[in-house]
């Protein structure tokens, strides 16, 4: 056999073990992919063969397809009211360049457009209500958790207040957020629409208490040895805080955020419903209240939207959690 | 030298149980010079890490107590370093920033940022650890991170060496390094030690003397034994040495006869009524 068959056989050869690689990594995709759509297409089924059976006042309770069209609408309704938006700008700019053009001196104003907020804007309206309520229990449940991990006196004195306050349903604080927002929230021009934040403090409530009762329990469970290393170097509390605490309890402190953030936004529609703040819950009241054929696959879709939100804003945290840890061979999941 | 460097004067202590308080040390009394090398033997159970713990500061002694240098001391601090038996070393800093911690909480005041980066590598030069500085204690293995912990307590340069049990987690052959690495060390910097362990032949190896624990409840000391064996010590040539061997044979004895091991106990004592001669009972354990 001469060198040039015997090369080009090795060149057939690692191609045709190329083209096996790809094969193999496909099928990996494949079997991984598998069943996740094979349980989204049962339930799919399931779903168009239960709701064809349920007739409601305002018609036939929607299928996957009637929930398709809805959410289509929804974004064609979202770009026709941004394009008159558009419009509305475009048209007081021209108003104003032709005043000026006849007086130089004359005031203009651009006005805001005030047209009906769009599905979109109120997915927006309710992450970011969601954040502030978070960030505000975030804010306080880790100093407290860390101050009651660290102090047995501290934890007897709080605790009664953590367990009586945690299984504290939305729906009952809400009347009284609102009406104390009212009360101390008084501005003649208010940063914060009230309906904002009576819904995120509602959220900062009910949110507040995984990340609380995580974080003592892993302030609570450093290791003692890293406790004695701490005393033998005299460590002061701001650096023992830092170096050892936080670093300790970072896992489970990630775990109740997780949790919190979940409660957050699993509390949130229902305080938008009920505060009338501008975000997916109002939006689910308003097609209830509304009751046209269309309504109940519109809700539905913001079901399904809601859905997809608390899961990618877990992923998010999880991301983060990633990040933060020092323990980069952790299982996160 | 000092005479009395350290001194453990009339200590014991009890601990609260629910019953009744629990007397775990009576009387214990040593004097130890700068520059011993002191180990604590006895079986499990019987307080040594009690001991270790009250002069580390970590437990406070009912009556009597420890003085350094003239000095009693409570609480901890950093003159007292303490090896621990789990390295204790911070998970999430690297083997740099662990040695950096203790450096700083000690030097901070007294050194310059270049001469404390300059001490931190020398420190982990002396236990050859120098070329993992950068790795985080998960990188590296049981024995690497039991050096790393030995690089930050000589980097506090303590009065006074601590170690509970240092060695006790590590297998044979990555003892005897460490062990050959502590002894050079210790003759290199003249550091007052003291050291738990259960091991008698690292005992005799490395000790100036052995304090012999009698068990506990109220454990004391037993017996103190001196070990004249010249210095620098070579594990192979004193394996054959005869006057190792008669030391080892002493704490041996000790253990084994005068203090015998209480959780074998029972089976002993069966053992005994049945077959064993009498004169074996005469050195009964003392503490039973």
């Amino acid at each position: 056999m001469s060198t040039a068959t015997i090369t080009s056989k090795i060149a057939k050869l690692q191609s045709l073990i190329t083209v096996a690689n790809l094969l193999s990594a496909l099928e990996k995709t494949v079997k991984a992919a598998v069943l996740p759509l094979t349980g989204i297409v049962m339930f799919l089924f399931l779903w168009q063969a239960t709701a064809s059976n349920i007739v409601t006042s305002l018609g036939q309770f929607p299928g996957p397809g009637d929930v398709w069209n809805q959410s289509k609408i929804l974004i064609e309704e979202h770009h026709a009211e941004r394009e008159k938006a558009d419009a509305f700008y475009v048209r007081q700019e021209v108003r104003n360049a032709k005043k000026l053009a006849k007086n130089p001196d004359a005031k203009v104003k651009i006005r805001p457009y005030t047209g009906k907020a769009t599905y979109f804007d109120q997915i927006f309206t309710s992450l970011y209500t969601v954040a502030f309520g978070f960030l505000i229990a975030t804010l306080i449940a880790i100093p407290l958790g860390i101050a009651c991990g660290l102090s047995e006196k501290v934890y007897s004195a709080v605790n009664p207040i953590i367990q009586t306050f945690k299984p504290v349903s939305p729906l009952a604080w809400l009347p009284l957020v609102t009406m104390v927002v009212s009360a101390l929230y008084v501005s003649d021009d208010p940063y914060f629409e009230k309906a904002f934040l009576t819904s995120a403090f509602t959220v900062a409530l009910c949110c507040l208490w995984p990340t609380v009762v995580n974080t003592i329990v892993g302030v609570a469970s450093i290791d003692r040895d890293l406790i004695d290393v701490s005393r033998v170097l005299r460590l002061s509390w701001p650096v023992y805080i830092k170096t050892i605490v936080i670093p300790s309890a970072i896992p489970l402190i990630f775990t109740g955020l997780r949790l919190s953030l979940a409660t957050g936004w699993m509390v949130l529609i229902a305080a938008e419903m009920l505060a009338q703040n501008p975000g997916l819950g109002k939006f689910i009241w308003d097609e209830f209240q509304n009751g046209s054929s269309s309504s109940l696959g519109r809700i539905m879709v913001a079901v399904i939207t809601i859905g997809i939100i608390g899961f990618i804003l877990d992923r998010l945290m999880l991301a983060l959690q990633k990040r933060v840890s020092w323990d980069k061979q952790a299982i996160f999941r | 030298m000092q005479k009395n460097y350290l001194e453990i004067s009339q200590v014991g202590i009890e601990f609260p149980t629910e019953a009744e308080p629990f007397r775990a040390l009576q009387n214990v009394n040593l004097s130890i010079q700068q520059g011993e090398f002191i180990s604590l033997i006895g079986h499990s159970g019987c307080g040594k890490s009690t001991v270790l713990n009250i002069i580390a500061g970590l437990y406070q002694a009912t009556e009597g107590g420890i003085i350094l240098e003239g000095r009693e001391v409570d609480e901890p601090g950093p003159d007292r370093a303490v090896v621990f038996q789990n390295h204790a070393l911070l998970p999430w800093l690297t083997v740099y920033q662990n040695v950096e911690l203790a450096v700083k909480c000690v030097f901070k005041k007294t050194k310059t940022k270049a001469e404390i980066r300059e001490w931190i590598e020398h420190n982990l030069k002396l236990v050859h650890m120098d070329h993992a500085m950068h790795k985080r204690p998960g990188e590296i293995s049981g024995g690497m991170k039991q050096r790393v912990g030995i690089a930050r307590c000589l980097a506090m340069q303590p009065k006074v060496l601590l170690m509970d049990e240092p060695f006790g987690a590590l297998d044979a052959l990555t003892r005897a390094h460490l062990q050959d690495s502590l002894m050079e060390i210790q003759h290199r910097l003249g550091n007052t030690v003291v050291m738990i362990t259960h091991d008698v032949d690292e005992a005799v190896l490395l000790s100036d003397r052995i304090v012999m624990m009698t068990n506990g409840p109220a454990a004391s000391i037993g017996e103190v034994l001196d070990i004249n064996l010249q210095r620098p010590r070579d594990r192979l040539s004193l394996a054959e040495d005869p006057a190792f061997n008669a030391y080892r044979q002493q704490v041996l004895r000790f253990l084994y006869e005068k203090q015998k091991n209480p959780a074998a106990k029972p089976k002993q004592v069966e053992s005994a009524s049945k077959s064993e001669p009498k004169t074996d009972k005469v050195s009964a354990p003392e503490a039973a």
